[in-house]
């Protein structure tokens, strides 16, 4: 063993890597190959022959660019709102706050993280809804009713609120490392605080957020959770119809074919990510 | 001063819907309306009465204990590897680890899925613990790497000139030093695995974890003052292992996870 010094590492190494290539590697290339094949309309059994016909339907269906639009619109209004949620608060967290609130409010924003996500999509059902606590305050100062349960607009709502701590974890560590002197001299030559946010602040910020609206767009667009507890007819999302057609329809291979969408969306988008270097602020 | 009164108002925003949840739990009636009606205690026992709440929570923690004792071991392997050699790959093999949670959850269940039904495998608790520890062993791989890159080799290599053989070594000083960073990945683990409901619709067979009782009991809309309660308790079993794991990392290990999800 002593004369082998990889012999160690390489024995430690086998069982993880072999989990992650023989069951999720070989499950994530199966799921390609999948996307290639077909079923038998009567007996619903895939058929392996080789051809693009899911490929063709998503492509010239209007339904599915219907869909593809609206889970692309909605996660990126969903990550807009986060990033306008977010940097202010991220920015007294990291520039304004002492030490100790700045500690207090990191767990804050960690926290509902880790609170379940169907309890918080819960939550919002139960503000949303028509008998729900919005309803009843806006009312009770005499405005209409909003009634946003079971509409595009609650969807938007209940993602912004989820994936928001996602957003400002790595701006507000994006902020941190901004240098003080910076500001400072920006300061010293005359510029108001507004001033130095946008021009200094802001750019040196970017990769951050950048790294945080990997996770609130890829998470959006991977989900079908949320559009069938909050949204109404009509909000269906790329997700719902790979889950129905798992489910009911069982076709495997068009529901296949489909998960290829946002995993190529997400393919451009961490891409360009990269480019605007955000995985070294991850 | 501006940037105060934005902070507060996000906070409030972020709290106020996990307050109301808690307070719907101690809702008097069966309908779920505000303002709610009165205070009681009832839901509670009625909850832990109902079998198939029992059975989901059974399972659930059946499945959280497996896929976390996996993860563990896999994740440590993992890590005590990689951080020893510094080999051509060592990347690539990283970003093997943290994929499961950077694809959206709907690509890992399905890629799973097609997998077991290609490969013949009914589906049952087995299945729900293999998806759950693709995704779980990077938060336990993450914690242990960490920890290793902050101790020092020398007290390893000290044990080892000292004569102690490679298990021994192990045993006695590796162990300890990772010891809480163990604890701390097995906490996000299990809490992670609790409450994962996405890759679970696609591995799980006709059980039920108590996240996908709670999902279609929303869907269905039965069941609600029971949801409540159930609600309630799962935020509290997943923030109780996740402090927990913030003291023993002071704080990094959970951040670092999660912005790995």
């Amino acid at each position: 063993m002593w004369r082998l010094p990889w012999l160690r590492p390489a024995l430690l190494l086998a069982p993880p890597l072999a989990w992650m290539v023989f069951v999720y590697l070989a499950s994530l290339v199966l799921l390609l190959i999948t996307a290639f094949w077909t079923i038998d309309t009567f007996t619903t059994n895939t058929v392996q022959a080789w051809n693009l016909d899911n490929f063709r339907i998503i492509v010239t269906d209007p339904t599915y660019q219907h869909i593809i639009t609206r889970t692309v619109g909605i996660a990126a209004l969903v990550t807009v709102t986060d990033i306008v949620l977010a940097f202010p608060l991220a920015y007294y967290m990291a520039r304004v706050a002492s030490r100790r609130v700045q500690t207090l409010l990191f767990a804050a924003v960690l926290l509902p993280l880790w609170a379940s996500y169907l309890a918080r999509l819960y939550a919002w059902i139960l503000i949303l809804n028509h008998s729900g606590v919005l309803n009843w305050g806006l009312q009770s100062i005499g405005l209409p009713a909003p009634n946003l349960g079971y509409t595009n607009t609650a969807m938007w709502i209940v993602f912004s609120y989820i994936w928001l701590p996602f957003m400002v974890i790595p701006t507000y560590a994006a902020l941190e490392r901004v240098p003080d002197s910076l500001l400072e001299a920006a300061a010293d030559l005359g510029a108001k605080r507004w001033r130095a946010v946008r021009d200094i602040v802001l750019p040196l910020v970017l990769p951050g957020i950048v790294a945080g609206s990997i996770f609130t767009f890829s998470l959006t667009l991977g989900d079908y959770v949320t559009p069938i507890l909050v949204g109404g007819a009509g909000s269906q999302f790329i997700g719902n119809v790979v889950y129905d057609n798992i489910g009911i329809a069982n076709n495997v291979p068009f529901a296949a074919a489909l998960s290829m969408v946002p995993i190529a969306i997400m393919a451009v988008y961490l891409l360009a990510a990269k480019r605007l270097g955000a995985f070294e602020a991850l | 001063m501006a940037f105060r009164i934005w902070a507060v108002l996000v906070l409030l925003f972020l709290f106020i819907p996990i307050l109301i949840i808690f307070l719907y739990a101690f809702n008097q009636s069966n309908i779920e309306s505000w303002p709610i009606s009165g205070l009681s205690m009832r839901w509670f026992g009625s909850t832990w009465n109902d079998p198939d709440v029992r059975t989901a929570l059974e399972l659930s923690a059946k499945t959280a204990v497996s896929a976390t004792a996996l993860a563990l071991v896999l994740g440590t392997c993992a890590a005590l590897a990689i951080q020893r050699a510094a080999f051509f790959g060592r990347d690539a093999i990283s970003f093997l680890f943290v994929l499961p949670l950077a694809l959206p959850g709907i690509i890992t269940g399905i890629a799973l899925r097609a997998f077991f039904s290609f490969n013949g495998i009914e589906l049952s608790i087995w299945t729900i613990v293999v998806g759950h520890t693709t995704f779980c062993i990077v938060v336990v791989y993450n914690n242990v790497l960490a920890r290793l890159r902050r101790t020092q080799g020398s007290l390893i290599e000290a044990a080892m000139d000292l004569g102690a053989g490679p298990f021994r070594t192990f045993v006695d000083v590796t162990l300890p030093l990772i010891s809480t960073s163990l604890v701390a990945g097995a906490m996000l683990a299990f809490a992670l695995s609790f409450d994962e409901v996405i890759v679970t619709t696609f591995t799980a067979g006709a059980q039920n974890t108590l996240p996908i009782w709670i999902f279609s009991a929303l869907r269905t809309g039965q069941h609600l003052p029971e949801v409540n309660v159930v609600v309630s308790f799962v935020i509290l079993i997943t923030i109780v292992p996740v402090v927990i794991a913030a003291r023993l990392t002071g704080g990094s290990g959970v951040g670092r996870t999660q912005t790995a999800r």
